[in-house]
C-alpha cells in the first residue's frame, strides 16, 4: 500500500490506496479496482464519494462489497458515501491484466474478451436472420469439439477442456473439466 | 404526464415478469434433476430477481409516496401484477397439476427458452433505443422545477442502463436453455416426447408477447423482434428434431392483470412471510 502523502489531509490518491485492500468477497485474491468494480473516488465537502458498479444484477456479493468499502474507510477515520452506478454496464473486459493472472493462479480460468461481433448497447438490433447473439446453435458438447477459442485449464494449461455446465458456483462462472489433467475448474464467463 | 405513467407501467411489467419467473424457477432450488442444473436454476433466478429489483426501484422512484421495491413485490395483489401468463404457470403440462409432485424440467427449459429468446430482443432494443437515449440525454436541459420531466429523463436513463446489463445475463439464459432444448429433443424417446409436449403446452401463451401494447415513445420495432424470435425458435427446434407447434388458441391476459388460476398460489408462497411479518428484514 502506498503511503498517504499527508497523514492529516487524506486525498483521493490515498483513498484509492486504502481501497486496494478491499477484495472481492467471492474471489479474495483480487481487489475491487482490479475487478473493474471500483470506478471512481471523488472528494466532496463532507468526505469522499466512492462509485461502484454492480456486476450481475442479482449478485449477492454486491451488498457485501458496499459494506466492505464503507468499513475500510471508517476504520481509517474517513467519511464515505458509496454510490452505485448502473451505466455503462460492468464488463469483464474491465478486469485488469493483474486480475486475469491472479484469477488463473487461484484456479479460475480468466474470462476471454467479449466477442466484438456480439450485440451490445451501442449496436442496433440485428436484422432477422443475422442472429448475432446466438451464433450457430449447437449443443455445447458438440460445439466444444470444434471450438476455435478453447478455454485453457488453469491447472495444467491444456486446451483440451470441455464445459460441464454454463453455471458454476456463481452466475458469473461456468463449470469446466480438463481432459488433460482430469481436474474440474471454474471459467469466469465474458460479461 | 401520461407518457411517464406509460413508461413506468411498462417498467413494472418487465419487473413483474422477471420476478414471477425468478420465483417459479427458484422452486428447483434443492430439487433440481442434477446438481449442476440445480445450481444453474438458482443462478438464473438470482439474475431475474436482481433485474426485478433494479426495475422496481425505478418504479418506486416515480411513484414516490414511500413506495419501495418490497412494497411492489410483496404488498400488491394479483390483479396489480402485469407479468406474462406464461411465466406463472407451474412446471408441468398437466392441466391441474398437484402442488409439488409433477414438476417436469422439460417445461422449465422450454419456457426459459421461449422467454429468453424474446427478452434478448427486448433488452437489446431498449439498450440501443435512440428515443430512450434522447430522453435520458435531455436531463440537463430540463428545468429543475419540472419534476415530472426530470423523472421521465431519469427513468429513461435507468431503464436503458438496466437493459444493457440484463441483455448480457439473458444471453446466457438463452444459451443455457437452447442447449437443453437440443439435448432433450435430440435425446431419448422419453426426453423428446416430453420437451415436444412442453412446447405444445406453452406455445399458445407466447401470443401475449406480440399482443401487448408498448409505450409509443419507445418506438419498439416489434415486427423485427418477432422475426428474429421466429428464426431463433425455428433454428433451435429444428436442430432439436422438434416441430414448432402452432401458437393459436386462447389469448392469455396476464399483462392486463387477469391471471391464470396458478398465480394466487405462487403469490401466497412468495408474499406470505412479508405479510405475516411486515417490515421483517434479514
Amino acid at each position: 500500500m502506498k503511503a498517504s502523502p499527508s497523514e492529516r489531509l487524506p486525498n483521493t490518491e490515498s483513498v484509492w490506496a486504502l481501497l486496494e485492500a478491499v477484495t472481492d468477497p467471492e474471489i479474495p485474491v483480487v481487489n475491487l479496482r482490479e475487478m473493474g468494480i471500483l470506478r471512481n473516488v471523488e472528494e466532496t465537502a463532507t468526505g469522499f464519494d466512492i462509485t461502484l458498479t454492480p456486476t450481475y444484477s442479482g449478485c449477492p456479493a454486491m451488498d457485501q462489497m458496499v459494506d466492505d468499502v464503507q468499513s475500510a474507510l471508517h476504520a481509517a477515520g474517513l467519511t464515505a458515501q458509496v454510490k452505485i452506478q448502473l451505466a455503462p454496464a460492468w464488463t469483464t473486459d474491465w478486469m485488469s491484466p493483474t486480475a486475469l493472472v491472479k484469477l488463473r493462479e487461484y484456479g479460475i480460468a480468466p474470462p476471454h474478451p467479449r466477442p466484438v461481433t456480439s450485440n451490445n448497447s451501442t449496436t442496433s438490433n440485428a436484422p432477422p436472420g443475422g442472429s448475432p447473439s446466438l451464433q450457430k446453435v449447437t449443443f455445447s458438447w458438440r460445439r466444444n469439439l470444434t471450438a476455435s477459442d478453447p478455454i485453457a485449464c488453469p491447472q495444467c494449461g491444456s486446451l483440451d477442456t470441455t464445459e460441464i455446465s454454463h453455471f458454476g458456483s456463481t452466475a458469473c462462472k461456468a463449470l469446466y473439466r480438463c481432459l488433460g489433467c482430469l481436474e474440474p475448474f471454474d471459467y469466469f464467463k465474458p460479461y | 404526464m401520461k407518457e411517464l405513467e406509460a413508461l413506468s407501467d411498462f417498467t413494472l411489467h418487465l419487473a413483474d415478469s422477471a420476478l414471477i419467473l425468478g420465483q417459479r424457477n427458484a422452486e428447483w432450488c434443492g430439487h433440481g434433476p442434477i446438481l449442476e442444473e440445480d445450481l444453474a436454476m438458482a443462478n438464473n433466478s438470482l439474475d431475474l430477481i436482481g433485474q426485478a429489483r433494479l426495475l422496481y426501484q425505478q418504479v418506486a422512484e416515480v411513484r414516490g409516496n414511500h413506495c419501495s421495491e418490497d412494497q411492489l413485490a410483496y404488498f400488491r395483489d394479483e390483479s396489480a401484477f402485469k407479468n406474462f401468463t406464461l411465466l406463472e404457470l407451474p412446471h408441468s403440462t398437466a392441466l391441474a397439476p398437484s402442488a409439488k409432485g409433477q414438476r417436469d424440467y422439460a417445461v422449465t427449459v422450454a419456457r426459459n427458452f421461449l422467454y429468453s429468446a424474446y427478452m434478448v430482443g427486448i433488452w437489446s432494443s431498449l439498450a440501443s433505443s435512440p428515443s430512450l437515449a434522447a430522453f435520458a440525454g435531455a436531463v440537463h436541459e430540463v428545468p429543475l422545477q419540472n419534476a415530472k420531466a426530470l423523472q421521465w429523463a431519469n427513468l429513461s436513463a435507468n431503464l436503458k442502463a438496466v437493459a444493457a446489463k440484463s441483455y448480457k445475463e439473458t444471453e446466457y439464459h438463452l444459451r443455457h436453455s437452447s442447449d437443453w432444448v437440443i439435448r432433450m429433443g435430440d435425446g431419448s424417446a422419453e426426453s423428446h416426447q416430453r420437451i415436444q409436449q412442453a412446447f405444445h403446452h406453452l406455445m399458445p401463451y407466447t401470443q401475449e408477447f406480440w399482443t401487448q401494447q408498448h409505450p409509443a415513445a419507445l418506438q419498439l420495432d416489434m415486427p423485427s423482434i418477432k422475426a428474429q424470435w421466429d428464426v431463433t425458435v425455428s433454428d433451435v427446434l429444428s436442430e432439436a428434431t422438434l416441430v414448432v407447434p402452432s401458437a393459436q388458441g386462447f389469448l392469455p391476459t396476464g399483462t392486463r392483470g387477469v391471471h391464470s388460476e396458478h398465480m394466487g398460489f405462487l403469490l401466497s408462497e412468495m408474499q406470505g412471510l412479508a405479510r405475516a411479518h411486515p417490515g421483517a428484514v434479514w
